[in-house]
């Protein structure tokens, strides 16, 4: 056993909603008691879909324990044709079903429907929503892609986009245009937008898009092996990956790229020196595995910025991301206990977060800011507006997102020349994050130590005067500022920390 | 109030039942709201992810407020050996009591899953007691999908409550629901004015303000979805003065009458001391009810608190019925508000959502309250809806809050008329 407060995924059945739901003419006939219909309101709410997932259940009861689930499955799959007429019909159970062992894939097979049933295996103590949506997405393909004749222009599949995801819907438009400009065409787009029928034509693209390892790694490498097509390796989030991805297809296709970056902004902008207040701020990365990797990349090489820590929820792509933090020479946080992300985050004290919609709250709770980039997310996060993730115009976004939170280059120099001033002191906080009204300042305060000290310098203690320095310095900074002085001490046996050992250290780690 | 004349209303109407797909919210979502008012509690469910995530889903922002619930999420292991299971339960449930110090009660809540492999969270509960005694109590009971239904999750908790409530001989009244503190604060006033003493509420705020129950106990309920806490408080021998439930002007009137009558008050006391809220409450009511006037209303099950809401509706903001569909209907609890009710709407127990949507499609009712999975979906059909979780999370009872109660039920339908010269275009996904 586990607790639990707050979870980063939800369980496999879940997954296979959000394939069911990306999808049109697929049913899924879901196995699972009165109550897990809840699962509806994430499509209807915070996607604000207009139509009811296409997902019967049997919303079984304790009085039907027994053999009678059995006959509820099999009544719900008759219902389920009859009244939706899909074209294919996923069956599975969710983990109260998977305990009183009905066989869904076995009931549905004995029914002789006359579209394709494929049962699917989501063990729902094991496993979690990403592992269900790929798994799924696979069994589908699987199921319904043979391989075919190929189409007599270039073409694609692009593979990951599903209901729930995180700017699946501008991603899959602003990566089709990107294509269209290289000349290629789109087969299919899957699971989000096709149909069982759609997918029997998958066979006929030349290559694959793999837009999202964590929903589709399985289905890309399936059509590898039965169909003969290659996908692509780089997802194409941020300039220079864009720019790789281009690259990637080019090789693939033996097409010559010629790309049209007049829209392409983030470069500019960030150059200009209106940015060089970015240079070096502190960043911490947490979400799925494919996000965090394209952000770290933009945060190194495209903002200047400094990663100092990076992590993902998804296990299925730590070792990917314990690769890459290796490469930048930080430690990877493999977990999905929201606990341990925040404790992370208050040991590392960076300047800004990129993370989920937990982060965001860590970052509330800490005071620092944050943005979101990666799932889960809540109804802010699937906007009105065009805001794709990929591509150049997803380049622009990211910058425009990711600068937002931070306090602007100006009002970081009158924060540090009026750092003692009524208005600008740091509990003050950023002006444009809301209800932080100025606060007074006590200055006889007892400064109280909030942040625990890292393990190996227990020893290192503050001395009041050094404290209240430390006060002074604006408040993105003093983290940063903290752990240096106490690093600077701890490794010249310095045992208690005076308003010299901060300006020394302050010295010692200027750049 | 307690009229016996036989079929004034719809008691008597045959009761249109429905056995299929249902979609409706699980026990544990009463969680939600319990823990905020029992102050000292904590909720641990035993369950799946799919509960924690049920939680976490139906919570929204509260779940970053240090919420004091969460969920012991089993792993494969547990499933193989359920004496494990027990120990494992005990190793967190130390662990959790050792970090919150301030915890004085503490609610296992059974789930499908642990319901299922025949967890038994009642002999967990015991040895746990005994375990933490005296500092805190472990109670436990069911929110389980395949036993409870959305509210029935507050009647289990409090149902669990009652036979460990002291024995007392005091004449007292109990009132008996979970409710927001303005709005007990306020249902107190109104009784205190009156002259009824002394009154106790369930749940109390905090373990240490609860009182005993015994045979001189009457209660009185605030919420309609409390059939086993009903009957737990029965078998204590406390006796349930039957109301219509505390809605509206006259509903928050008849309550108060019985109330008063039991306790030997005349008609008149309480007519005087509701004078000025009753006064407030009808013009609060007039002001909202413009837009429902001759309006129709379709009532999808949710919460049990369909029948009495239809009652308020109909008889005071001038509505007619199409459907009341409740989970569950307590026809001892909730008579009185169907002897109110005009013959005419189908009440309908239990679903099969698929068969009420054709229905709901087919009378296209001005207002449709339902679920939140089903709402969207009925706008996009061009529906007027009202969801009905708000409904249990907004103060909606007594005198003060009748105009907020009938502005739930308007506001939609102001809404709809603000934007009618703009037609849809794009599904929100595409
Ligand atoms: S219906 Fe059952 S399995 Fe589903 S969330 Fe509720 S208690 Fe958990
Ligand atoms: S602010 Fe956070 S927890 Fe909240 S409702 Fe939005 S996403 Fe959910």
């Amino acid at each position: 056993m586990k607790l639990t407060v707050w979870t980063y995924e939800g369980p496999p059945h879940i997954g296979a909603m959000r394939v069911a739901t990306g999808m049109k003419g697929l049913h899924y006939v879901l196995h699972a008691p009165q109550g897990d219909t809840y699962a509806d309101l994430l499509f209807t709410m915070i996607e604000r879909r207009d139509h009811r997932p296409p997902v019967s259940y049997t919303t079984f009861q304790a009085r039907d324990l027994g053999s009678d689930t059995a006959d509820l499955f099999k009544q719900s799959c008759r219902d389920a044709y009859e009244r939706f007429k899909p074209e294919a019909i996923i069956v599975g159970a969710s983990c109260t079903a998977e305990l009183i062992q009905d066989d869904p894939g076995g009931l549905a097979e004995t029914m002789g429907l006359p579209i394709p049933v494929i049962p699917l295996e989501l063990p729902s103590y094991q496993r979690k929503e990403n592992f269900g949506c790929d798994e799924t997405f696979f069994q589908l393909v699987r199921a319904l892609a043979k391989p075919i004749e190929r189409t007599q222009r270039i073409s694609c599949n692009i593979l990951g986009p599903t209901g729930l995801g995180f700017r699946h819907r501008d991603d899959v438009q602003e990566l089709t245009a990107l294509l269209y400009d290289l000349g290629i065409e789109v087969n299919v787009v899957a699971p989000m937008g096709a149909t069982p029928t759609g997918l029997t034509r998958l066979g006929a693209a030349h290559f694959n898009v793999l837009l999202y390892p964590e929903t589709a790694e399985a289905a890309a490498r399936y059509l590898e092996r039965e169909c003969g097509q290659p996908y692509t390796k780089t997802v194409p989030i941020g300039v220079g990956a864009t720019r790789d991805f281009i690259a990637e297809v080019a090789k693939l296709t033996g097409i010559t790229p010629e790309v049209d970056e007049s829209r392409l902004r983030l470069p500019w902008w960030s150059k200009s020196v209106d940015s060089t207040y970015l240079t070096g701020k502190r960043v911490f990365i947490f979400g799925d595995g494919t996000h965090v990797r394209a952000a770290t990349r933009v945060a190194r090489e495209e903002m200047g910025f400094e990663v100092v820590g990076i992590g993902c929820y998804n296990r299925e792509m730590a070792r990917d991301i314990r690769g890459l933090a290796k490469e930048i020479g930080v430690e990877a946080l493999i977990t999905d206990d929201y606990l341990e992300v925040e404790q992370t985050i208050e040991a590392l004290a960076p300047e800004m977060i990129l993370g989920t919609q937990m982060e965001r709250h860590i970052g509330k709770r800490l005071g620092i800011p944050c943005a979101v980039i990666s799932a889960p997310v809540h109804v802010q996060d699937f906007p009105a507006r065009y805001s794709p993730q990929v591509g150049f115009e997803g380049a622009n976004v990211l910058f425009d997102t990711w600068i937002h939170p931070l306090v602007m280059g100006l009002e970081e120099h009158l924060l540090a020349m009026f750092r003692e001033d009524f208005e600008f002191h740091d509990a003050a906080g950023p002006s444009h994050h809301g209800g932080h009204a100025p606060k007074a300042i006590h200055a006889d305060e007892p400064v109280v130590e909030q942040t625990p000290a890292a393990a190996n310098d227990d020893n290192v203690i503050w001395l009041a005067p050094a404290e209240k320095e430390l006060k002074k310095i604006p408040f993105f900074v003093r983290g940063k500022a903290k752990r240096n002085t106490e690093k600077y001490a701890a490794e010249r046996g310095v045992h208690e920390i005076s308003v010299d050992t901060l300006y020394e250290a302050k010295a010692h780690y200027a750049r | 109030m307690n009229d016996m004349t036989p079929s004034k209303g719809c008691r008597d109407v045959p009761v249109l039942k429905e056995r299929g797909q249902r979609e409706v919210f699980c026990g544990l979502t009463g969680i939600i709201w319990l823990h905020r008012k029992m102050q000292d509690a904590f909720f641990l469910v035993v369950g799946s992810r799919t509960c924690a995530h049920l939680l976490q889903s139906a919570a929204g922002v509260m779940i970053f407020a240090e919420p004091r619930f969460g969920t012991a999420i089993l792993e494969e292991k547990d499933l193989a050996g359920l004496a494990d299971a027990h120990e494992e339960l005990d190793r967190e449930v130390a662990r959790l009591l050792s970090r919150r110090p301030d915890i004085k009660q503490l609610f296992l809540v059974g789930s499908c899953p642990s319901e299922v492999i025949k967890l038994d969270l009642s002999r967990a509960a015991e040895r746990l007691s005994q375990v933490h005694f005296p500092d805190v109590r472990v109670l436990n009971y069911s929110g389980s999908g395949i036993e409870t239904t959305f509210t029935q999750g507050e009647d289990a908790a409090l149902a669990a409550m009652v036979p460990v409530l002291e024995t007392s001989d005091e004449r007292q009244l109990l009132v008996v629901g979970a409710l927001p503190d303005v709005i007990e604060d306020q249902a107190l006033g109104l009784l205190e004015e009156i002259g009824v003493t002394p009154v106790r509420v369930l749940p109390a705020k905090r373990a240490l303000d609860e009182h005993g129950v015994g045979e001189n106990t009457v209660f009185a309920l605030t919420q309609p979805f409390l059939g086993d806490t009903h009957a737990a408080l029965e078998r204590r021998g406390a006796r349930h003065i039957a109301a219509p439930f505390p809605f509206g002007e006259h509903g928050t009137t008849a309550w108060l009458k019985a109330i008063a009558a039991e306790f030997g008050i005349d008609e008149s006391v309480v007519d005087r001391v509701t004078e000025a809220p009753r006064a407030r409450a009808r013009k609060a009511i007039a002001t909202q009810a413009a837009e429902l006037q001759g309006k129709s209303v379709f009532f999808f099950p949710d919460s049990q608190l369909e029948i009495p809401l239809a009652r308020f509706l109909t008889n005071e903001c001038g509505m007619s019925a199409v459907e009341i569909g409740t989970p569950f209907l307590h026809q001892t609890l909730v008579g009185p508000d169907l002897d109110l009710i005009a013959k005419g709407p189908v009440i309908s127990e239990g679903q099969d959502v698929d068969l009420q949507l054709d229905r709901a499609l087919d009378a296209r009712p001005d207002i449709t309250v339902c679920g939140l999975g089903l709402a969207n979906p009925l706008e996009a059909h061009g529906l007027t809806t009202k969801w009905a979780i708000e409904l249990v999370f907004t103060p909606v009872h007594f005198y003060e809050q009748a105009g907020d109660l009938a502005g739930l039920f308007s506001r939609p339908l102001r809404r709809k008329e603000l934007l009618k010269g703009m037609p849809n275009r794009l599904e929100a996904a595409e």
